[in-house]
């Protein structure tokens, strides 16, 4: 969100208001960028019409990249570079190994995962919070709707979204 | 919200009509299972059918690994598994008669267990299909007297403790380990155990049941909080009984052998198998056109149990597996040796398929999200799971009673259909006689719109 962009916003006073606005302002021809809510609200990605997550897909390569890595590891230290016999069995003693390559593949994919989210999502430590409306934190549900994004006037989005019931309409 | 607008809970009630054409063809299935099983029986007289050629030469290898482990173990264990000593070949057919009693008596209970834990979390998404599994202990009328039958009359075709003078001093026969457990492992204790949690277990379901009628008739939320309590007791009789039950009906079987982690092994494979089989009946009740409002949210989380429950199998049964292997005792080992490369490796193959239908299959075909709500894969993975864990209990079974005259032929199949008619049979019965939807259930209107 960089300050070039001219944003206006909704404020609802009610999760279910906000659901059904959400519908009526897309019917407008109106694109919505995002809505912030306090808390979760139920089927709200589904009228956003947001696109699922592809974080699942990341999780995988990172679970095989962590398989992958664990038993290159093992098969190293313990079969080429320095064979021990342990407890009798073979070098290459894969039951054994299993409990450290399952810990291998988690360690990569809970890491990795969350590596990949605060890139796409930009955050780092010590990132400055854009919050549109310090409210959202609280008890009010905000509508962000880009004006430069939209073939709609700055006038029609604002009676678009009053219409809907929003309770204040603010320009940032 | 969208699309449920239509349904009001209150004034529908949907019941499951089970048509005469329908009781007609699971009576076909079951007379089919009957006539396998007879011409499967009629083979094994003939000791056409039987691994008795294999039988030889599985003899050697088996005898060897039993010699190295009573020699490794200093001679206090001579592992000779109940086959062995005096076999006879209907003992093939007591096997597959226990083998499918205690695998479809898991699945009843199951369903008992289901709902009891969903009233004791409280949860709401599950009241829209609970009547399903609500139904399922019904088969524990058949189950539970059948597996008492055999323990009594024919116990020590399938348990080594109960063959002539294990526990006598001075017979031929004495076995010192097996005189030390004989306090726990012992006919009157056996029957009490089986009876009397047997007992408990038809009890509480038959309050459970009628308390749950009641609830479609009078409403309120009285009826829930009774159901929560009566849900609690169950979970604490059955935490109790799962695992001895495992023990007596399974792990006994190898009387030497034991397992720590026996008790939990049995309970998950009994447990996933249930899911898939409450998981399964959904599915075709909707295709059969009921229960329109389970949508693919609710199978959604039953995909989720079923994927998460084969991955606590797996755990579980890797757990058993890894100390074993690790620890490298004999008398621990040969519990897998027999699995693995004895008996003439009768049992490999299946050792594998266990593996690949409870572990690797529903693990691929379960891990995404569209997988667990669509009504194909979830098919799949339903498919592999009952009959992974069937080759599972074969495998936990099988082995110990029959030794190197194991096999698949056609007095498994014959059994196999017979006892899944029966339960079909059964369980349909059950499921006419109340309301297909629990309409008075306090979080029916949360279940419908369940939104994940």
């Amino acid at each position: 969100m960089s300050s070039t962009n001219n944003y206006i916003l909704g404020v609802y006073d009610d999760e279910d208001e906000v659901l059904h606005a959400v519908s009526e302002v897309k019917s407008k021809g109106i694109k919505i960028e995002e809505v912030y809510t306090p808390f979760p609200i139920h089927g709200l990605d589904t009228a956003l019409g947001h696109p699922r997550t592809r974080l699942p897909i990341a999780a995988f390569m990172f679970g095989c990249l962590g398989l992958v890595c664990a038993q290159a590891l093992i098969n190293y230290t313990m079969v080429f570079d320095w064979p021990m016999i342990i407890g009798g069995k073979d070098f290459f003693a894969l039951p054994d190994w299993i409990p450290i390559t399952f810990e291998g593949t988690v360690l990569f994919t809970a890491f990795g995962l969350v590596t990949t989210f605060c890139i796409s999502n930009d955050l780092y430590p010590g990132k400055k919070p854009e919050i549109l409306d310090i409210r959202i934190t609280d008890d009010r549900f905000v509508m962000a709707i880009n004006v430069d994004k939209n073939k709609k006037s700055a006038a029609d989005i604002k009676k678009a979204l009053k219409d809907s019931g929003a309770v204040e309409v603010n320009v940032k | 919200m969208a699309g449920h607008s239509h349904f009001s809970p209150a004034n529908v009630e949907e019941h499951f009509e089970f048509s005469s054409e329908g009781k007609k063809r699971i009576i076909y299935g079951f007379i089919a299972g009957i006539v396998a099983l007879i011409i499967g029986i009629y083979l094994l007289s003939k000791g056409e059918s039987g691994g008795h050629e294999v039988a030889a030469a599985g003899h050697e290898a088996a005898n060897a690994g039993h010699e190295a482990a009573g020699h490794l173990s200093g001679g206090a264990a001579s592992h000779q598994p109940a086959a062995e000593e005096h076999y006879d070949w209907t003992n093939r057919i007591w096997a597959n008669v226990w083998l499918n009693a205690v695998f479809f008596t898991g699945i009843s209970v199951v369903g008992m267990f289901f709902v009891s834990l969903q009233y004791l979390a409280k949860a709401g998404w599950s009241s829209v299909l609970k009547r399903v599994p609500e139904a399922f202990p019904k088969f524990l009328y058949v189950t539970l007297p059948i597996l008492l039958a055999v323990f009594i009359f024919k116990g020590d075709v399938i348990f080594h403790w109960m063959h002539h003078g294990v526990t006598e001093v001075g017979s031929e026969n004495y076995d010192k380990i097996i005189a030390g457990k004989s306090g726990y492992l012992n006919k009157t204790f056996f029957i009490s155990r089986l009876i009397g949690f047997g007992a408990i277990w038809l009890i509480l379901w038959n309050m459970l049941r009628k308390k749950s009628i009641e609830e479609d008739l009078v409403g309120g939320t009285e009826i829930f909080t009774k159901l929560v309590r009566i849900g609690v007791a169950f979970i604490v009789i059955f935490g109790l009984s799962s695992s001895m039950f495992a023990w007596d009906w399974v792990m006994s079987i190898d009387t030497h052998w034991f397992s720590t982690m026996f008790g939990w092994y049995m309970f998950s494979s009994w447990h996933v198998t249930g899911l898939a089989i409450i998981t399964l009946t959904v599915l075709l009740l909707k295709d059969k056109g009921y229960m329109s409002y389970v949508n693919e949210n609710h199978l959604h989380d039953m995909g989720k149990f079923m994927f998460a429950f084969s991955i606590f199998w797996s755990y579980v049964w890797f757990s058993q597996f890894l100390l074993i292997y690790y620890a490298n005792f004999p008398e621990e080992t040969i519990y897998f040796l027999e699995r693995w490369e004895g008996h003439n490796k009768i049992y490999k193959t299946s050792e594998i398929l266990n593996i690949l239908f409870n572990f690797f299959f529903p693990f691929l075909v379960l891990m995404t999200r569209d997988a667990k709500r669509t009504r194909i894969f979830l098919m799949i993975a339903c498919f592999f799971i009952i009959s992974g864990h069937y080759i599972d209990f074969y495998q936990m079974i099988m082995p110990g009673v029959l030794g190197p005259h194991g096999g698949y032929g056609l007095v498994e199949f014959g059994m196999l259909t017979a006892f899944s008619c029966a339960f079909i049979y059964v369980i349909s019965d059950e499921l006419t006689k109340a309301s297909l939807v629990a309409k008075n259930h306090p979080f029916l209107i949360e279940a419908l719109h369940h939104d994940i």
